[in-house]
């Protein structure tokens, strides 16, 4: 895996630099993946909240597998779908311990559907971030639960027949539903504001573990260029202009 | 002193004794018993008791407390087993110290609730998938499980590899007097720098079954079968009876081995020279053992409450030095000590 270098040329003064608990290991992310943002907002959370050297995060299978490469944490490498019973067992066995899930959306509410709404239900002290961008990438661009209606993957190349397929599934407004979790919240990274925004709730999502209130969520929705068959610089708009017309933006539960 | 026990409940309670403090479960007949007794036990000994929303959550449950570095353990039954192989597949892979109780029943499908031995297969070859092997551990007496339940946990922290504890349902329900053995004092469990602490004052942890470099990845599993060879040489236990002058030995383990006892006593009392094999651990199996034992004993028959699983293993071992019969029942069905004594007759005159 490559490493980034970053050189400050004489005369400059850096004033965006990398997060310190990312590794300096390059991401394996495509071009226009918001993956990559929504990693280094985590990365950024860690820090303000100066829990690096006591954050333990479970990584998934799918797109961000190689998370514990990216992070300067202590790490476990999760089942498909089990990241939050992996991280149910770390966080009971040592409280002390702030433990974090990152999943896909066919990781979470596909094949982990159970572990996550379980989790959520117990108001295990966890956070969970969820990147919803439709499709299986890694795979190579399966149907997801949340494909949207009409969308075309490899294995629904006619588009997703509601009839014979389903609809997107709003895992976030299911476990909204429930007594168990603290904060359940829908964040998307397509522009600036709605980067802090996220940001804002990411932070949010691991204060709230820290003060022992629960089981937090913040589900990102976001783009997969590649398996969408667009060029890099349109899955900004496709998330505004497509995924939002089924996955709307805001908070679904907060108790405070 | 002596208490009268479950065999389930002395298995949760010779895990609280080890020191194991997660556990999860998922209810399942015939290993009620040790759930119940471990969710009102083992939170008074300061652990944790989590029952999941399925064997699968357990089992990824148990990788979490595990990959945490706190000795932990789950149980189940046979169809249990089946949903926490995958995950059994990735503590083997990640290299975590675990303890799983299988105390089986009769399979396949939803089969019943009965004693069996049907699953050796999936604890001694595999049964997740890819290239591992699981520490197994077959008792045959209330007393032996409590034991052994002391003796999975030391040598699961001692390989870094799962070992599971293969009993069935006839043993699990049983009531016996039992020896506990001592609580361990905690400074005997041996320190894991590589479990999840987090990242202070040293470079991060990462516990994992993951790489994608081929070359890469059969060196990680070349280690892993070294440990596994010297498994192999240190950790194999059996126990005989009565095989000195033997001419027929019965090879049989967990209840089946203790019911075979009898089936010696009595064969002893009639004048035949009949004597027990009893593998312990079934992985490793005790092949030197057995070998030895088929240069001298003409006739060894494995006996199994299944269609003959064990079998292959001992015929491996034999390779046609001893002739090498078989009897077995299906379904749930134990056979009596005067069946099995007169398919010994079958084999040996008095």
């Amino acid at each position: 895996m490559s490493v980034v270098e970053t050189k400050v040329p004489a005369g400059f003064v850096p004033v965006y630099t990398r997060p310190k608990s990312l590794s300096d290991k390059r991401f394996t992310y495509c071009p226009g993946c918001h993956h990559g943002i929504i990693t280094r907002l985590v990365a950024e959370a860690i820090d303000e909240l100066g829990i690096q050297e006591r954050t333990v995060g479970v990584a998934p299978v799918g797109c961000a597998v190689f998370l514990y490469e990216f992070f300067r944490c202590d790490f476990a490498q999760a089942a498909h779908g089990r990241a939050c019973a992996v991280a149910t067992g770390i966080k009971r066995a040592n409280p002390d311990l702030i433990v974090f899930t990152y999943q896909g959306d066919g990781d979470l509410a596909a094949i982990g559907t159970a572990e996550t709404i379980h989790a959520a239900n117990r108001g295990e002290n966890i956070t969970v971030i969820f990147v919803n961008n439709q499709i299986y990438g890694m795979t190579g661009g399966e149907m997801a639960p949340t494909t949207l209606p009409g969308m075309r993957t490899v294995t629904t190349p006619e588009g997703r027949d509601v009839r014979t397929t389903g609809y997107p599934l709003r895992i976030s407004e299911m476990l909204a539903q429930l007594d168990g979790p603290t904060y359940i919240t829908r964040q998307a990274v397509f522009d600036v504001r709605h980067v802090q925004m996220a940001r804002k709730a990411i932070l949010k999502a691991f204060r709230n573990q820290l003060e022992g209130k629960g089981f937090s969520l913040v589900e990102v929705v976001a783009a997969c260029p590649t398996n969408l068959r667009i060029p890099p610089a349109e899955g900004n708009r496709w998330v505004k202009e497509q995924a939002l017309k089924y996955f709307p933006l805001g908070d679904l539960k907060v108790r405070d | 002193m002596k208490v009268l026990l479950r065999g389930n409940e002395a298995m949760a309670e010779a895990a609280i004794r080890a020191g194991c403090r997660c556990y999860f479960c998922y209810p399942i007949t015939p290993q009620g018993e040790l759930v119940e007794y471990m969710a009102r036990h083992l939170p008074r000994h300061g652990g944790v008791f989590l029952q999941a929303e399925s064997e699968v959550a357990a089992i990824n449950m148990v990788y979490g407390a595990a990959a945490a570095g706190v000795r932990t353990m789950t149980s189940s039954s046979s169809p249990g087993i089946s949903l926490k192989m995958e995950g059994i597949s990735y503590l083997a892979g990640a290299r975590l110290p675990a303890v799983i109780v299988n105390v089986m029943r009769a399979g396949p499908g939803l089969g019943n609730i009965a004693p069996a031995q049907g699953d050796y297969f999936q604890a001694t070859k595999g049964g997740g998938h890819g290239d591992y092997r699981l520490i197994v551990l077959a008792p045959s007496t209330v007393q032996e499980a409590a034991e052994l339940v002391m003796l999975a946990f030391d040598l699961s922290d001692r390989y870094r590899v799962p070992a599971m504890i293969l009993a069935d349902g006839m043993l699990g329900q049983m009531m016996e007097p039992v020896e506990l053995p001592e609580p361990i004092p905690p400074g005997r469990i041996p320190p894991k720098p590589w479990a999840l602490t987090g990242a202070k004052d040293r470079a991060p942890n990462v516990v994992s079954s993951f790489d994608l470099d081929p070359y890469r990845f059969r060196e990680i599993l070349r280690a892993l079968w070294a440990v596994y060879r010297e498994i192999e040489r240190n950790e194999v236990r059996w126990e005989e009876y009565a095989t000195e002058d033997a001419e027929l030995v019965l090879v049989a383990y967990g209840t089946m081995g203790r019911i075979c006892r009898t089936v010696v006593r009595r064969a002893r009392k009639e004048g035949l020279r009949v004597g027990l094999f009893r593998p312990i651990s079934l992985w490793p199996f005790p092949y030197a053992p057995l070998r030895r034992l088929a240069e001298r004993v003409p006739v060894l028959l494995t006996v199994e409450l299944s269609a003959g699983q064990m079998w292959e293993d001992v015929r491996l071992a034999v390779e046609g030095r001893a002739k090498t019969p078989f009897y077995g029942e299906l379904g749930g069905v134990v056979p009596t000590p005067e069946e099995i004594l007169s398919e010994v007759k079958k084999h040996v005159r008095g």
